[in-house]
């Protein structure tokens, strides 16, 4: 563990040294969905009972943390094929595991912040924030899950550009199809079956039931608990089979 | 004992063979220089040896250690220097040392007095809260090698530690090493310039296309060849003879034409390369 506690420093003094600049951006995208939906439509439409802003805010607790956490995989990319650094780790006497446990950590404090800002900005837009302890789990799972895949897809990728067309061609779709912004029950038939083989999907079920003070959906709890683990152990391989 | 073991070492890219069944053995307090031009293996050799990239087939063993079955006690023996530098430029020097004594696990006043101790060795105690992408080719070079020390290694890989420095660094580079080697410390290390391995090294292996095509001691092996070479150049292209003095050689440019120019000078290491491959190091 003490190999991922040094991956996890490094990480952090080099966010700390950026914090200025990291909540300037993650602040802006929510604040403008929250323009756009929340003022823009908030308080005319209800989606499932509730004003659509209301409705709105889990999705983009559920999407901006997974953008922010499995953004740890450009780092990574950058640190691997530009500044060569991540060698530095691959030539430690230390396990495959740690050095996921250390990046996933770093994934996580990036998008626990990003949840974070959206959290503080919501009352500006008159939505009053339930935070208890499922959301707070939601938020853990959530930030897991999305660093862990994002560790496969950096030891996975070859090029900067093969982690860009995941990001358009898996990570953009999922931001959006996952039931974040609009009812999954809008979907025709076809689309709300794929829709469930999807991580992002159960995020944002487990997220708004909590966000809403709703029975927690246990089937997309667990689930989200088997894709934590699934990817947590793919990481381990990825990293594994990128050395000896 | 052995240090450093390759035993019939490979590393295949699909049809290409990076490296080709290499058998090398380094013994302790050696300073290894692993000769060859671009695109020979050297590189894909270190990796191999210091748990970058898995072999093909064949063994890489440090300190009795297999780098595949047992790659964290493995790679608790060894210190490396990167060929690129990959120093993080977004943290200070002492960040950087702190982050590699970390990953090594070692106990914190340990750690910290060992690098006051090495920032002072490679005089960058100053800079020693500066980022370090303030710093020069040398400082960040410097600070790779004394990084690579801090857990205090048995072996030190080092990958073309001065390609790219100026001469006056790249002296510099030299002298650290020559200091490093008088801790005791085994060096392997991979060069393309001639003259580093001869000023270095006390061992050398030569190889080309994958294939190591000799090793020994660097003068043992020039002098094999002759101590003397005459280059005669006609019409721009060079070949070479050997002999054991100076005289002989230069008796040999008495039977020469007016369209050919001399050179007498010692043998080198160059030399060799290009009596055992028809190319030189350098192409």
């Amino acid at each position: 563990m003490k190999g991922a506690k040094a991956i996890f420093y490094r990480e952090m003094i080099i966010f700390k040294r950026r914090i200025g600049k990291i909540i300037a951006s993650y602040s802006l995208s929510p604040l403008l969905f929250l323009i756009a939906f929340g003022w823009g439509m908030g308080k005319k439409f209800k989606v499932e009972g509730v004003d659509y802003i209301a409705f709105m805010i889990p999705g983009l607790l559920a999407m901006s943390s997974m953008n922010h956490s499995f953004d740890i995989a450009s780092e990574i990319n950058i640190a691997r094929f530009y500044w060569h650094i991540f060698d530095e780790f691959m030539m430690a006497p230390i396990s495959p595991s740690s050095i996921v446990l250390g990046e996933i950590g770093a994934g996580m404090v990036k998008g626990l912040l990003s949840s974070f800002i959206i959290l503080l900005l919501a009352p500006l837009f008159s939505v009053s924030i339930h935070i208890n302890f499922f959301l707070i789990i939601c938020l853990l799972l959530n930030t897991f899950m999305f660093s862990a895949a994002g560790v496969i897809i950096a030891m996975m990728v070859k090029t900067h550009a093969d982690q860009s067309a995941f990001n358009t061609f898996v990570i953009v779709p999922m931001s959006f199809l996952c039931g974040t912004f609009f009812s999954l029950k809008k979907l025709p038939k076809i689309l709300y079956i794929i829709a469930h083989f999807l991580p992002l999907t159960h995020s944002s079920l487990c997220l708004r039931a909590s966000f809403l003070n709703k029975a927690l959906p246990l089937g997309s709890f667990v689930a989200m608990i088997g894709f934590s683990l699934l990817f947590f152990y793919g990481a381990v391989q990825a990293v594994k089979r990128s050395s000896v | 004992m052995h240090t450093i073991e390759s035993l019939s070492l490979t590393k295949k890219y699909g049809s290409l063979v990076a490296v080709n069944a290499l058998d090398l053995q380094v013994k302790r307090g050696q300073i290894f220089g692993f000769l060859g031009p671009n695109g020979a293996g050297k590189t894909t050799t270190v990796r191999m040896l210091t748990g970058l990239t898995r072999p093909t087939s064949g063994q890489a063993v440090i300190n009795s250690y297999d780098m595949v079955k047992e790659p964290v006690m493995a790679k608790k023996q060894i210190g490396v220097v990167s060929q690129y530098n990959n120093v993080d430029v977004d943290l200070t020097s002492v960040e950087n040392l702190r982050l590699h004594g970390m990953l090594h696990s070692m106990e914190k006043k340990k750690r910290e007095e060992r690098i006051k101790e090495l920032l002072h060795f490679a005089h960058l105690w100053k800079r020693k809260d500066e980022l370090v992408r303030t710093f020069s080719g040398g400082m960040k070079r410097r600070l790779m090698i004394i990084r690579a020390l801090l857990h205090s290694p048995q072996i030190l890989f080092m990958d073309e530690p001065t390609v790219g420095l100026d001469p006056q660094t790249r002296r510099d580079i030299w002298a650290l090493i020559r200091q490093i080697r008088e801790s005791g410390c085994t060096i392997f290390m991979t060069t393309h310039y001639i003259e580093e391995a001869e000023n270095l090294c006390d061992l050398v292996g030569i190889i080309d296309q994958g294939k190591l095509i000799t090793r020994g001691v660097p003068n043992h092996l020039t002098e094999s060849l002759g101590p003397y070479t005459l280059e005669i150049i006609e019409k721009g292209k060079s070949s070479y003879q050997f002999f054991k003095t100076a005289e002989e050689a230069y008796q040999k440019t008495n039977a020469g034409n007016h369209q050919q120019e001399f050179d007498i000078r010692s043998t080198n290491l160059e030399d060799l390369f290009i009596h055992l491959t028809g190319r030189s190091v350098l192409e």
